[in-house]
C-alpha cells in the first residue's frame, strides 16, 4: 500500500514537470524574434495583409498569449509535435522512427561505463597508489576535457581507417542489409563498437573515481573486517560484500545522468552518422528546422523524467533504507 | 637595541595582525604552486592566451583566405598546419579562432556563476517555499539536454558570440544552483552566522557579506570547471554548424573538415588539440586549486 502511494505521488511529480517543460517549450517558441505568419508568407513568396490576417487566423496568432498556450499544450498533449518544414512529415513519427537508434547507443554506452567503471574502481581501490590508480586520474582528466567529437574522430581515423576493424559510420552495412536476424543483429552490433565506447569515455571515467572512493570508504567499514574474519575468501569479500554497497552511489547517479548523456549522443550521432536522434536534430540544425528541434528537446525531457522516475523507484525498491523512511 | 629587546608597539602589532602566511588565500597560493601539474596547467592556459591576444599579429594571415590547394598536408604548400577543404590556412584558424572558445567561456562561465549562485543562495538560505520553488525549477532545466536546449535556443534567436555565450550560460547553470545551495545550508547554521544575525544583520547582508564569502572556496572552484565545460559547448555548437557566421572558431573548422577527415587527417584533428589542450589546462588549474582549499584531498 505504501509502495503503491509513493509510486502515484512520483508519478504525479512527473506529470507536472512535463506540464512545466511544455510551457517552457512554448514560452522559447513564443520569444522568437519575427512573426510565424510573416515567415510562412515569406515562404509562399510575399502576400499582403489581408492574407497575413488569415492565417494568424487559421493558426491561432491573433489570440492571447494564454489561448495559444492553451491551444499547444492540447496539440502536444494529443501527441501532435507539429509538422517538420524539411521533412514535412508529423515530428512525432520522425522521433519515434529514430528513437530506438538512440536509445541502442545511449544504454550501451551507459552499461560499458558502469561496467568498465566499476571494475577499473575496484582495481584501483585495492591498490590505492598502483597504475590503475594513475590510469583512472588519467582517464578522467581527459575525459573530461577532450570534446567528445574529437574523441569519436580519433578513434575513427584509427579503427576505422588505420587499422580497418570497424566501419567508419552508419547503423547498417548496405550490401548486408536483407542478411538474416542473426547476421543483422551481429551487424549492428559491429557498428556500435565506437560511438558506444566514444560516448562512454568521460563516464567510464566519472564512474571509475566514484567506485574507488567508495570502496576504499567501504573498505574500511566494521562489516567488511567482520566478514574478512570469519573466514569470507577475499574475492567475496570485495565482489559480495563490499561492491553492492559501493555501487549505490553509481545507480544514483546514472538516472541523474541520462540528460547528459542523450546531449553528448547527439555529438556522437553527428560524428559517426549513426541514425537516431542525434542526428535528426543535426540536420534539422542544418535545414533550420525548428519545430522538429523543439519537438525532440521536448520528447528528451519527457523520456528523462520518465527514466529519472523509474531509476528514483527502483532506488526505492533495492535500498530498504529509503523505502523506510518516505 | 630593537634586535635585543623589540619595543612594545612591534610585540602589539604582532599580536594583533597574524603572519602573512597564515592568511587562507596565501596559503591556498602556496600549495597550489607546489602542484606541479596545475602549474603546468597555468602555463598551458597562458600560452593559449598569448596566442589568441598577440598571435593574430604576428602571423597576419586571414582564416576565411584561400591560401593554396585545399587539403594541402602539413608542411606542404607552405601551410605549417596544412589546409582545409577550401584551401585555408588551418595554422591561421588554430591562431584566431581561440578567440571564440575563451571569450564564450568566460562570458557563459559569468553567467552560470551569476545565475547559479542567485538562485542557490536564495534558495539555501531562506529554505521553504522559496527552495521547493527554485529546486523545482532547477529540476526542469535539469531534464531538458543541456547542448539540445543550447541548440534550440541558439537556432531561435540565430547565432551570435552572444547568442551562443547566453545559450550556454541558460543550460549549464543548475550544478553551481545546487552547489551554493549545499554550501549555504551547511554554513547558515553555524556559530558566526547566528552572532551575526544577533547584532542585527539583515538578510541581504547575512547573504552576501557573512555566508557567501565562506562558501567562496569551492565556488571558485566550480567556476573554473564550468568554463572548461562552457568552452566545450562552444566548440559543439560550432562543430554541429551553430557558431557565428563571421568567427572563426576551433569547433567550426572541425565541422566543416569532417567529411574530409578520411582524406586529411589534420584538417579535422588538429583544431580539437587546441580545444583539448585549452579544457585540460583549465581543469589542471580547477583540480589545482580543489586541492589547494583542501589539503586533506591529497592523501587519497
Amino acid at each position: 500500500m505504501q509502495v503503491l502511494f509513493s509510486i502515484l505521488g512520483r508519478a504525479a511529480q512527473a506529470a507536472v514537470m512535463i506540464l512545466i517543460v511544455i510551457v517552457l517549450n512554448f514560452a522559447l517558441i513564443h520569444l522568437a524574434p519575427g512573426d510565424p505568419a510573416e515567415v510562412i508568407a515569406g515562404e509562399m513568396g510575399g502576400t499582403n495583409a489581408e492574407v497575413l490576417a488569415q492565417l494568424r487566423a487559421a493558426y491561432g496568432l491573433d489570440k492571447s498569449f494564454i489561448h495559444q498556450l492553451w491551444l499547444y499544450m492540447s496539440h502536444v498533449l494529443s501527441g501532435d509535435l507539429g509538422q517538420s518544414f524539411y521533412f514535412n512529415a508529423p515530428v512525432l513519427s520522425l522521433i519515434l522512427q529514430r528513437l530506438p537508434a538512440t536509445l541502442l547507443l545511449v544504454i550501451s554506452a551507459i552499461l560499458i561505463a558502469i561496467v568498465v567503471g566499476t571494475l577499473l574502481g575496484v582495481m584501483a581501490a585495492r591498490r590505492p597508489n598502483g597504475w590503475v590508480s594513475n590510469l583512472i586520474t588519467v582517464l578522467s582528466l581527459v575525459g573530461f576535457s577532450a570534446p567528445v567529437f574529437w574523441t569519436g574522430i580519433l578513434l575513427i581515423l584509427l579503427f576505422a581507417s588505420a587499422i580497418p576493424i570497424f566501419p567508419v559510420g552508419g547503423m547498417r552495412d548496405v550490401a548486408r542489409l536483407d542478411a538474416g536476424w542473426w547476421a543483422g543483429t551481429l551487424d549492428v552490433l559491429h557498428h556500435l563498437v565506437l560511438p558506444a565506447s566514444t560516448l562512454s569515455i568521460i563516464y567510464i571515467a566519472q564512474y571509475s573515481r566514484m567506485a574507488r572512493a567508495s570502496m576504499l570508504e567501504v573498505l574500511g567499514a566494521d562489516y567488511i573486517r567482520t566478514a574478512r574474519a570469519k573466514g569470507v575468501p577475499e574475492r567475496l569479500v570485495v565482489f559480495k560484500h563490499a561492491l553492492r554497497n559501493a555501487i549505490l552511489p553509481i545507480v544514483t547517479i546514472v538516472g541523474l545522468q541520462f540528460s547528459s548523456v542523450l546531449a553528448g549522443a547527439v555529438l556522437v550521432e553527428a560524428v559517426f552518422a549513426w541514425p537516431g536522434l542525434g542526428s535528426l536534430a543535426y540536420m534539422s540544425i542544418l535545414r533550420r528546422d525548428s519545430p522538429t528541434l523543439l519537438g525532440i528537446l521536448l520528447f528528451s525531457a519527457v523520456v528523462v523524467i520518465v527514466v529519472n522516475m523509474l531509476t528514483d523507484l527502483a532506488y526505492r525498491l533495492i535500498d530498504p533504507r529509503i523505502r523506510a523512511n518516505s | 637595541m630593537s634586535l635585543i629587546a623589540p619595543d612594545l608597539n612591534d610585540a602589539d602589532k604582532a599580536v594583533d595582525m597574524p603572519a602573512p602566511a597564515a592568511s587562507p588565500a596565501r596559503d591556498a597560493w602556496r600549495m597550489f604552486r607546489r602542484n606541479g601539474s596545475a602549474v603546468a596547467g597555468l602555463v598551458i592556459l597562458a600560452a593559449f592566451l598569448l596566442m589568441t591576444l598577440i598571435g593574430p599579429k604576428l602571423y597576419p594571415v586571414d582564416p576565411f583566405d584561400i591560401v593554396s590547394a585545399p587539403l594541402s598536408p602539413p608542411g606542404e604548400e607552405g601551410a605549417l598546419l596544412g589546409t582545409d577543404y577550401l584551401g585555408r590556412d588551418i595554422t591561421a584558424g588554430i591562431v584566431n579562432g581561440g578567440k571564440v572558445s575563451l571569450a564564450v567561456g568566460l562570458i557563459a562561465a559569468a553567467l552560470t556563476m551569476t545565475i547559479g549562485v542567485t538562485v542557490g543562495a536564495l534558495a539555501g538560505f531562506y529554505g521553504g517555499m522559496v527552495d521547493r520553488v527554485l529546486m523545482r525549477l532547477t529540476e526542469v532545466f535539469q531534464v531538458m539536454p543541456p547542448l539540445l536546449l543550447a541548440m534550440a535556443i541558439v537556432t531561435i534567436f540565430s547565432p551570435t558570440l552572444w547568442s551562443v555565450a547566453v545559450s550556454i550560460g541558460i543550460v549549464s547553470w543548475t550544478s553551481s544552483a545546487r552547489l551554493t545551495r549545499a554550501e549555504f545550508l551547511r554554513i547558515k547554521g553555524l556559530e558566526y552566522v547566528k552572532a551575526a544575525r544577533s547584532i542585527g544583520a539583515r538578510n541581504r547582508r547575512l547573504i552576501w557579506r557573512v555566508v557567501l564569502p565562506n562558501a567562496l572556496p569551492p565556488l571558485i572552484v566550480s567556476a573554473t570547471l564550468t568554463t572548461g565545460v562552457a568552452i566545450l559547448f562552444e566548440s559543439g555548437l560550432s562543430f554541429l554548424g551553430l557558431g557565428d557566421p563571421n568567427l572563426m572558431s576551433w569547433g567550426r573548422m572541425m565541422g566543416g573538415n569532417r567529411p574530409y577527415m578520411l582524406d586529411a587527417w589534420w584538417a579535422a584533428t588538429i583544431p580539437g588539440v587546441a580545444i583539448f589542450l585549452t579544457v585540460l589546462s583549465i581543469s589542471l588549474i580547477g583540480d589545482g586549486l580543489n586541492e589547494a582549499f583542501n589539503p586533506r584531498l591529497r592523501e587519497r
